[in-house]
């Protein structure tokens, strides 16, 4: 079982240490400082449109040209965002928070600890 | 008129042709299961794939699984119906996957093995824990199958033509026993391939219609909401919100209750977090939502102009009128566009998705039971990954019975507050619990179970005192509660969704058994836990075959 049971002391040891190095505190400061006010920016942007379909019926029935409503331009608008924060994140993950997380697994010799599958 | 004709008779199109596409999906599935099913020895290639699936085939299966025939039936005849209210779900539904994305997924990935009991039992103690994740994993499962299950009766009944009761239970029990064989024999590979299967049918389908429904209207999407306009009684109402949910301030916090259970419901489904045990690392699993997201988000606009495209050339008085009701608007538009032959493609797809989507849930439940209460329970860890599997199994047959049975008994019934309801768990329950154990470094085991019975058993109470279980009445003075005799009215809570009030009680209850409680967090757990959640050291690799 690798959740559940006592590791070994130093494999303990192993992880408390890197958990204290400056260098995991640095990467996870930068996972939640990019993670968290980006969940908060797309929940607040969604609350507001839900709270506006729910209170502001003639603003969002309002009729910005032909048919098409700003209930309909706004709604289109969250699949828009929907998109953009998944591909900004993917590419924050894939240049900038991959590599530091590769380069401080092999740093500190953590890669092949445990893990895969007993057979 | 073919489409009048086709509303008034009690089925639309040929059942003869709707069979033949069924036969022909289910006898290609099963192929593909039974040849899928070869490497099924180890716990990891029963419950997870080998997690030997590319970030794209996982998404592609993720959509699958979660496009389920409430979102193609059920978004398509709400817009149908009652207008832009029904395109607020879709909404909820697709932003909903930005929490998996970003807080969720790759975490997830990196931390536990099969289930979501993996995680939260981590660095706690692991027999409570696992237990109560255990049982909100059921509870989920259940509600969310037993609408599945209770849908296909309904469903099979337009498309084939079936009417009668018995019938219709004879339909159920095919569809649980074929799903039980996909679960039996194909485990999470031979489930995995059916969704995929699945989900490129009713992408493509969709697709294919939307272009014929906007190519009627000269590609012009404002001439399609003129003809939506034009066909119903509510005229240029159908363009805004309301028509649903603005009644009156009850209904519109309700609606705000649904936004809110929906957006954080997604990321707290168990058998959504299951499938990103299926790939081989964190950044597969990224890649699996970033897939899933483009393909639900891409069909979700399909079924906007599909929607809104069945009021224009079907109209909302035909929708309503055909045995399927709401439900209908899709089938019935495939049938004006494309005749009996596109009818029966589209009824194919749906009653594959019903199929998949079962199949998934049992899945989950199965590895739930055997992995968390079996196995690390009652067995406390010591059974090896073959007895596993095999109680597994027999939990999968079990399930299957139930399904059937509850299915049979719910056919008719108003469901769709299950699926309501499983969300709601989902996020009261659930995402507290991963969110804390994930980035709250004091929460500890008292906390995790506040949160977790609570959630359920606030979002659970709430549910059976609420409209939807007795006391609603439509205009007509017609029942429209689960409990259709209307003397009997014991509901005191007002909204149909409960997740405005469980979901911050699970949140509360979370932190306040935390603070309550002397036990202090395991440090080095914890520690272990954030460098391999975050540098994915220690993770579980891909089974090699």
């Amino acid at each position: 079982m690798s959740s559940g049971s006592e590791l070994p002391a130093d494999a303990a040891q192993g992880y408390l240490r890197v958990e204290q190095s400056p260098e995991f505190k640095d990467l996870r400061s930068r996972f939640r400082r990019f993670v968290f006010p980006m969940t908060a920016v797309f929940l607040i942007w969604y609350f507001a449109y839900v709270l506006l379909g729910a209170y502001a019926h003639d603003f969002m029935a309002h009729k910005l040209f032909g048919n098409i409503t700003v209930g309909l331009v706004l709604g289109l608008l969250q699949f828009v965002s929907t998109f953009a924060i998944t591909m900004i994140y993917v590419r924050w993950a894939n240049r900038v928070f991959d590599p530091a997380a590769e380069k401080l697994a092999a740093s500190v010799g953590l890669t092949e600890h445990e893990g895969g599958e007993q057979r | 008129m073919n489409a009048l004709a086709a509303a008034e008779s009690t089925k639309v199109g040929n059942s003869t042709v709707n069979i033949l596409i069924f036969a022909a999906f289910v006898l290609v599935t099963l192929a593909i299961v039974i040849r899928a099913s070869r490497n099924n020895s180890t716990a990891a290639d029963y419950y997870a794939g080998g997690r030997a699936f590319t970030g794209r085939q996982n998404g592609i299966a993720i959509s699958g699984d979660y496009l389920s025939a409430a979102s193609f039936l059920g978004i398509a005849g709400a817009i149908a119906v009652n207008g832009y209210d029904g395109f607020l779900y879709s909404i909820g539904f697709l932003v909903a996957w930005l929490v998996a994305l970003l807080l969720v997924a790759e975490l997830l990935r990196n931390t536990g093995r099969f289930t979501m009991a993996d995680v939260l039992s981590f660095r706690l103690r692991q027999r409570p824990v696992r237990t109560a994740a255990a049982v909100s994993t059921l509870a989920v499962s259940f509600f969310y199958l037993l609408a599945q299950m209770a849908g296909a009766g309904g469903l099979v009944a337009l498309l084939l033509g079936i009417d009668g009761k018995a019938a219709q239970s004879v339909v159920i029990a095919v569809v649980g026993v074929i799903m039980v064989f996909y679960v039996l024999v194909g485990g999470m590979k031979g489930t995995t391939w059916v969704q995929i299967v699945k989900a490129a049918l009713l992408i493509v389908g969709a697709a294919a219609m939307t272009v014929w429904v906007l190519g009627k209207y000269g590609m012009n999407m404002s001439d399609l909401l003129q003809g939506a306009v034009d066909n119903s009684k509510s005229g240029t109402d159908v363009l805004g919100p309301g028509l649903q949910y603005g009644k009156d301030s009850t209904t519109k916090l309700d609606f705000v209750s649904l936004g809110l259970a929906l957006v954080l419901g997604t990321a707290g489904l168990p058998h959504v977090l299951m499938r990103f045990y299926t790939v081989p690392s964190a950044k597969e699993a990224r890649n699996s939502v970033v897939w899933a997201i483009w393909l639900i988000g891409i069909f979700y606009l399909f079924t906007l102009v599909l929607g809104y495209g069945a009021a224009a050339l079907v109209g909302p008085d035909k929708i309503l009128a055909a045995p399927g009701k709401v439900n209908s608007a899709a089938p019935l538009l495939a049938y004006e566009l494309g005749g009996e032959v596109l009818l029966g493609v589209i009824s194919a797809v749906a009653f594959a998705t019903i199929l998949a989507v079962v199949a998934g849930l049992t899945i989950t439940a199965s590895a739930s039971f055997a992995h968390d209460i079996y196995a690390n329970v009652i067995k406390k860890g010591t059974v090896d990954s073959a007895g596993e599997v095999r109680v597994a199994r027999i939990t999968a047959l079990v399930i299957g019975v139930i399904a059937i049975v509850g299915g049979i008994f719910a056919n008719g019934q108003n469901v769709a507050f299950l699926v309501a309801l499983a969300f709601a768990i989902a996020a009261s329950a659930n995402l507290p619990t991963i969110l804390y154990s994930l980035f709250w470094r004091r929460f500890n085991t008292r906390g995790a179970l506040w949160s977790m019975y609570g959630g359920l058993g606030c979002a659970l109470i709430l549910i059976i005192f609420s409209p939807v279980v007795s006391g609603k009445v439509d205009k007509a003075g017609k029942a429209t509660s689960m409990i259709t005799d209307t003397s009997i009215d014991f509901h005191w809570f007002p909204l149909d969704n409960p997740g405005i009030v469980s979901i911050p009680v699970g949140f509360f209850l979370g932190w306040l058994g935390t603070v309550t409680s002397k036990e202090k967090s395991d440090d080095a757990k914890f520690a272990e836990m954030e460098v391999r959640s975050l540098t994915g050291a220690g993770a579980e690799k891909a089974v090699e075959h």
